[in-house]
């Protein structure tokens, strides 16, 4: 018996997905998910065959939110940078400030007082916090559980008050400059990130008691989309997805920067490396997070948020500048020559909440990068994609994609 | 983290590699034909089986080697990072061996090279452009590329037939990053159009 081949579009423009039509086969029915389709978080386009309800081929297309932030940062200031990391990772800008600042700083060579580190931990962390928040709660909406999204996004609203008090900003931060930070932490702010941190448990074990032992989402993301160890590496995973497979690779312990090796946290690892175990992962890692918060803000230390010694760098205070010839000067060379940094080339890893997010900083000394390379985790996360899908229903892709907590602003760059 | 020791060992290995300067991470030079013996003996003997990062260079069109690719490697029991820096063969239609059969991860790392220089990586699977669309004809990340693109046929054929659309350079006047050379400066700065009051145009008031 021959079935004829029959050509569904999901999504808007998606109709050319068809072309990837193989007419030989003709008992596989060809489905073009996105680029725009409420699974696939942003603009990404899956082209699959299926035979019946089962995946036999998914090839993901990228590409549709390509913006050439490299080539961007290849004619612009260190400083002039930062905005655009806040659009990579739009859920958790503030680790991505973060992270772009100590690549650069650690090619100028400047050390942070420790005041600025433990603000920037701190910042990391609420980030890590809060896309987490997202990223479990639109899972949830994936597996088909609407209500646990609400509760999070209540409290992920709770952060971005706290953020916009801090950077003036909810989504795009650019909290961070090369040596420093923007701003010291507002009056109050601690007490109330403190408030903020009291509450969240509740919330997360409401969270809990929701999907954790809930039997349908259990059925549905236990077993499902499972990595092992060996492919997740080979692939390049990252972050809570690397860890959810049983490697217990976070950088925070591992290549320690900015002052995490001064707290006392622990690295959450799965054992299947399925999508309920990554589920876990993230779970555990906002209650650790949540310790490493706590530990900052009881030893919260005084002093200057900046690099003083990173003269050339790091703009003068504003009030200076108004009253003083030397630091107008100085503001002045900063904003129209940008930071002078000296030539070299680093690769600096952060763990971000959705992987290691490298910067590979080449200079050739001047204000400009001579070339800034980006490792999305989100992008090498992805690439498995292809081999992990086969096999899998076609109502698996949903929960897949949810599971992996990809950001495509990131992945595209 | 990676010791002399170390450093010693691998260099008494393979002739085809050297040492350079570094302040990070272990820099290694590799010969091109040499670059798949040397990652398998990072992979197996090493520890080194994380790859986090392959990327290219443009060193400009006037250099003698105008292209090579860099890749970072990562180990767990060493908790340190491992970068390569491998030339590529030809200036004019750069080639470089593939190396996604050690790590299936270079699979789209080397796709985005390809995408971004027109690095060919040979014996790869399927070696296409990832970021920018099929049938794009330029290289963006080259040197020689401008930054605010070059006009390019759409590539829906059947939407330009019916619009006569183009993909357009982008607009960069007055942007942040470049100002017009000519006439005066305050012409060309980006500013709201009822503050844009020169010596010759009076304020509105």
């Amino acid at each position: 018996m021959s079935t004829e081949t029959v050509e569904i579009n999901v999504g808007d423009v998606g109709a050319r997905g068809a072309e990837a039509i193989n007419q030989n086969e003709s008992q596989k029915m060809a489905l073009n998910v996105g680029p725009s389709h409420p699974t696939t978080h942003g603009v990404l386009r899956l082209m699959m065959d299926l035979d019946g309800d089962v995946i036999t081929r998914c090839e993901p297309v990228l590409g549709y939110l390509h913006r050439g932030d490299e080539k961007i940062a290849e004619n612009m200031t260190y400083n002039q940078f930062v905005p655009y990391t806040d659009r990579l990772d739009y859920l958790s800008p503030l680790a991505n400030n973060v992270a772009y600042a100590i690549a650069v700083e650690r090619i100028a060579g400047i050390e942070l007082p420790e005041r600025c580190e433990a603000i920037r931990v701190l910042v990391c962390e609420l980030a890590r916090i809060s896309s987490h928040l997202l990223g479990m709660g639109v899972f949830g909406m994936d597996a088909g559980a609407w209500t646990p999204f609400m509760y999070t996004f209540t409290e992920r609203e709770k952060l971005y008050t706290l953020f916009e008090e801090l950077t003036g900003a909810r989504f795009t931060t650019s909290y961070t400059r090369i040596g420093g930070v923007a701003r010291d932490v507002p009056e109050g702010w601690l007490e109330r990130v403190t408030h903020f941190c009291d509450n969240l448990p509740k919330a997360i074990d409401e969270l809990e008691k929701l999907l954790t032992r809930n039997r349908i989402f259990i059925d549905r993301t236990e077993g499902i989309g499972e990595v092992s160890k060996e492919d997740a590496l080979a692939y390049g995973f990252t972050g809570p997805n690397l860890r959810a497979s049983g490697i217990d690779l976070d950088l925070r312990k591992d290549k320690p920067y900015s002052g995490y090796e001064k707290y006392d946290f622990d690295v959450p690892i799965g054992t299947r490396g399925d999508c309920y175990d990554r589920y876990l992962v993230r779970i555990e890692e906002v209650r650790q997070s949540l310790r490493i918060v706590k530990q900052v803000i009881d030893n919260f230390p005084s002093g200057l948020w900046y690099a003083e010694d990173a003269r050339k760098i790091f703009a003068p205070p504003k009030e200076k500048i108004m009253s003083s010839m030397e630091e107008l000067i100085q503001n002045f060379m900063i904003v129209t020559e940008g930071p002078q940094i000296p030539a070299g080339e680093v690769y600096f890893e952060a763990e971000n909440p959705k992987g290691a997010l490298g910067f590979y900083v080449i200079s050739k000394g001047g204000g400009v990068p001579y070339r800034l390379k980006i490792r999305a985790p989100s992008f090498c996360n992805l690439s498995i994609l292809e081999k992990m899908a086969p096999g899998h229903m076609l109502s698996d892709i949903t929960v897949i994609l949810g599971s992996l907590d990809f950001v495509m602003g990131e992945c595209d760059r | 983290m990676i010791d002399n020791d170390f450093t010693e060992n691998l260099l008494g290995q393979f002739d085809t590699v050297s040492k350079r300067h570094h302040e990070d991470c272990l820099t290694l030079d590799c010969k091109e034909s040499a670059i798949s013996k040397l990652l398998l003996h990072l992979r197996d003997e090493e520890t080194f089986d994380l790859m986090v990062d392959l990327t290219a260079i443009d060193h400009g069109e006037s250099a003698e080697v105008r292209f090579s690719v860099v890749i970072h490697l990562y180990s767990r029991i060493h908790r340190d990072y491992i970068r390569i820096h491998s030339p590529c063969a030809d200036n004019d239609s750069p080639s470089f061996p593939s190396v996604e059969s050690i790590y299936p991860a270079a699979n789209w790392h080397e796709r985005e090279a390809y995408d971004m220089f027109g690095i060919e990586f040979t014996d790869h699977p399927n070696l296409k452009r990832i970021l920018m669309w099929d049938g794009y004809p330029y290289y963006p990340l080259r040197k020689d590329f401008p930054l605010a693109g070059i006009e390019t046929p759409l590539p829906a054929d059947d939407v330009a037939d019916v619009t006569e659309a183009s993909v357009d350079p982008a607009p960069m006047m007055g942007g942040p990053f470049v100002a017009s050379t000519n006439g005066a400066m305050s012409d060309s700065e980006p500013r709201a159009k009822d503050e844009s009051w020169t010596e010759e145009l009076e304020k509105p008031q």
